[in-house]
């Protein structure tokens, strides 16, 4: 293909790039916007009545609480026994912010090599295809066999998981750049490093963003998963063993927090991208 | 060599030779095209597509060699790019997250240099964006979006501009306004030009020469000079002179691609009879 053919496809490329992706950057960044107080006393009062109606509904019914337990139940649980979740907490988020950590870092840095050069990213692309397909979970075990019942299987799991989705995404990123704007700045003699930092990164950036969050999710599902399957400590190990005790108001009381911390990385995310790629709405 | 560097050509391309190396063998994209460029003319390059126009451009600013020949700049040959040289591109090839100040600086980010501030608000007040500087790229029309990328071209003050296709993407009236501008700021600077366009109209009205290429390979066909005076005004486009020139880079053109043409179909009407 012609140089003067590459340019013209700029308007395409940058008109299509919000399909690019396992999620649409502009679902991130504009989406139905939550602006205004009025939205948020809606969503408030939405909670209010659905959380008021269960529990209303599950003493007219008189569900036992092992089944499923009323709302109000799980909120003094939660209030009685934080002290005693909280660590463990801490422990699901040292496993997750060290192996997201690790994951995105790597993720992020083979994404930005790969795709500079196009004939190793094609060979490569199908393994971390695989690595993004494959549950980590599946590795667990091995990895406990391994490593034994500390952090080191769980976070080595949350890497792997997290990692290919956060390179995957910023490939993509990466890869959206098009000839016109890479021509321009060598027109001002930039170097490869100059159009890596100054064109590259930030065309990119609003996939990277996409592929931190989705990455994070997964680590903390993983994380939670690998608690599940072995070691005395973590949300996930709080999971298997309210539920082997029929403790169902803390069980759901450490749903909760799991809830929550999903939502915190959501909206961390959608801020950043808000706050940095803004452009692209 | 002459004593009277004055009389030296800006620009000069030396039997430059480009062969690209596809998928499907090696491509005559440029055949030994020799041309001077005079410091201070405006050149516009026509011909049809594929001829090779944006090859000898990237070639002259540098962007990439050639596979013999050279470009000389002010007696010196052209190794990469130069601060001399200024590119407008066909898209207008703004970064999205930059604002149009950001834009219009981002060359001396690169070249690490800082920016002559008064020279860039006389630009934009030149080309009609004043106040426009905190505006988005997408907040902008084709055509200012356009008007951005020439401050940013014009921005560092080089000597020679090479523009490519610069308003093809642009409606007739845009444009025929875009040609006015161009002429003005030419006027103003004497920055040396050079335009490739589809519009044979647009090349008369801006051109001091017009260069006509050959479709493949890229050859050099013709050279007509343009004798207005400026500034021009729209009415030359309606004289005589101009028809009949428009007429015949037109035949020079169309007779060229019909010629190839002809010649690519022989040998496969003479295989046809041995098979
Ligand atoms: N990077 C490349 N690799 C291979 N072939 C190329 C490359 N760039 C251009 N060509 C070929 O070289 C020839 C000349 O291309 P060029 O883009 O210079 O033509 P052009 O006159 O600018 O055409 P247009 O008017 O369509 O812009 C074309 O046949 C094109 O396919
Ligand atoms: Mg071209």
């Amino acid at each position: 293909m012609s140089n003067s053919d590459a340019i013209p496809e700029f308007g395409k490329t940058s008109a299509g790039s919000g399909e690019v992706g396992v999620a649409n950057m502009s679902a991130l960044t504009a989406g139905p916007g939550i602006n205004s107080f009025r939205d948020v006393a809606i969503i408030v009062a939405v909670a209010v009545v659905v959380i008021g109606s269960v529990e209303v509904l599950l003493n007219i019914f008189a569900v036992p609480q092992y089944v499923l337990p009323k709302p109000s139940e799980i909120a003094v649980a939660l209030y009685t026994d934080f002290g005693f979740i909280a660590p463990h907490l801490g422990h699901t988020l040292i496993e997750l912010f060290s192996g997201f950590g690790i994951g995105a870092v790597i993720g992020l840095i083979l994404a930005a090599v790969i795709t500079q050069f196009p004939f190793a990213e094609k060979i490569i692309t199908p393994y971390i295809l695989l690595l993004v397909t494959t549950p980590m979970l599946a590795l667990v075990p091995l990895l406990i066999l391994r490593f034994g019942f500390g952090y080191e299987p769980r976070i080595i799991a949350v890497a792997l998981a997290s990692g290919p989705m956060v390179m995957i995404n910023a490939a993509t990123g990466f890869r959206r750049v098009d000839s016109g704007k890479i021509a321009l700045a060598r027109s001002y003699g930039a170097s490869t490093l100059q159009i890596f930092w100054k064109v590259r990164a930030p065309m990119a950036l609003p996939m990277i963003f996409v592929g931190l969050m989705v990455g994070s999710i997964f680590g903390l599902l993983t994380a939670v998963g690998a608690e599940m399957v072995g070691g005395g400590f973590g949300l996930g190990n709080r999971l298997t063993s309210y539920s082997s005790m029929i403790q169902m108001p803390q069980f759901f009381a450490v749903v909760m927090i799991l809830s929550t911390l999903g939502i915190l990385i959501y909206v961390l995310f959608f801020l950043l991208g808000k706050k940095f790629a803004s452009w692209e709405a | 060599m002459n004593a009277m560097g004055s009389l030296e050509p800006k620009l000069r391309v030396k039997a430059a030779t480009k062969v690209y190396q596809t998928g499907s063998g090696d491509l005559l994209a440029l055949d030994r095209c020799s041309l001077d460029i005079q410091a201070g003319e405006i050149l516009t390059v026509v011909g049809p597509s594929g001829s090779g126009k944006t090859t000898l451009l990237w070639a002259m600013s540098g962007l990439h060699g050639l596979t013999s020949g050279e470009v000389v700049l002010d007696g010196k040959t052209i190794k990469g790019p130069n601060s001399q040289i200024g590119m407008v591109f066909q898209e207008a090839n703004l970064l999205p997250w930059r604002n149009v100040d950001a834009n219009i600086r981002f060359p001396f980010e690169i070249k690490g240099e800082k920016p002559d501030e008064a020279w860039i608000a006389s630009l934009m007040h030149r080309v009609g964006l004043d106040g426009f500087g905190r505006k988005m790229p997408r907040e902008l029309s084709g055509g200012m979006q356009q008007r951005v990328a020439l401050v940013r071209a014009l921005s560092f003050k080089p000597s020679v501009l090479l523009m490519d296709e610069p308003f093809g993407a642009l409606d007739a009236f845009t444009r025929e306004e875009m040609n006015h501008l161009v002429e003005e700021i030419y006027l103003d600077t004497r920055t040396t030009i050079v335009l490739i366009t589809h519009s044979i109209e647009e090349a008369i009205f801006l051109g001091d020469r017009i260069v006509v290429m050959s479709a493949r390979p890229g050859r050099i066909a013709h050279i007509h000079d343009v004798p207005f005076a400026r500034p021009r005004s729209m009415d030359i486009m309606s004289t005589r002179e101009v028809f009949d020139l428009t007429n015949t880079i037109k035949r020079e053109i169309v007779g060229d691609q019909q010629s190839k043409a002809r010649i690519a179909q022989r040998p496969a009407a003479a295989a046809t009879p041995g098979n």
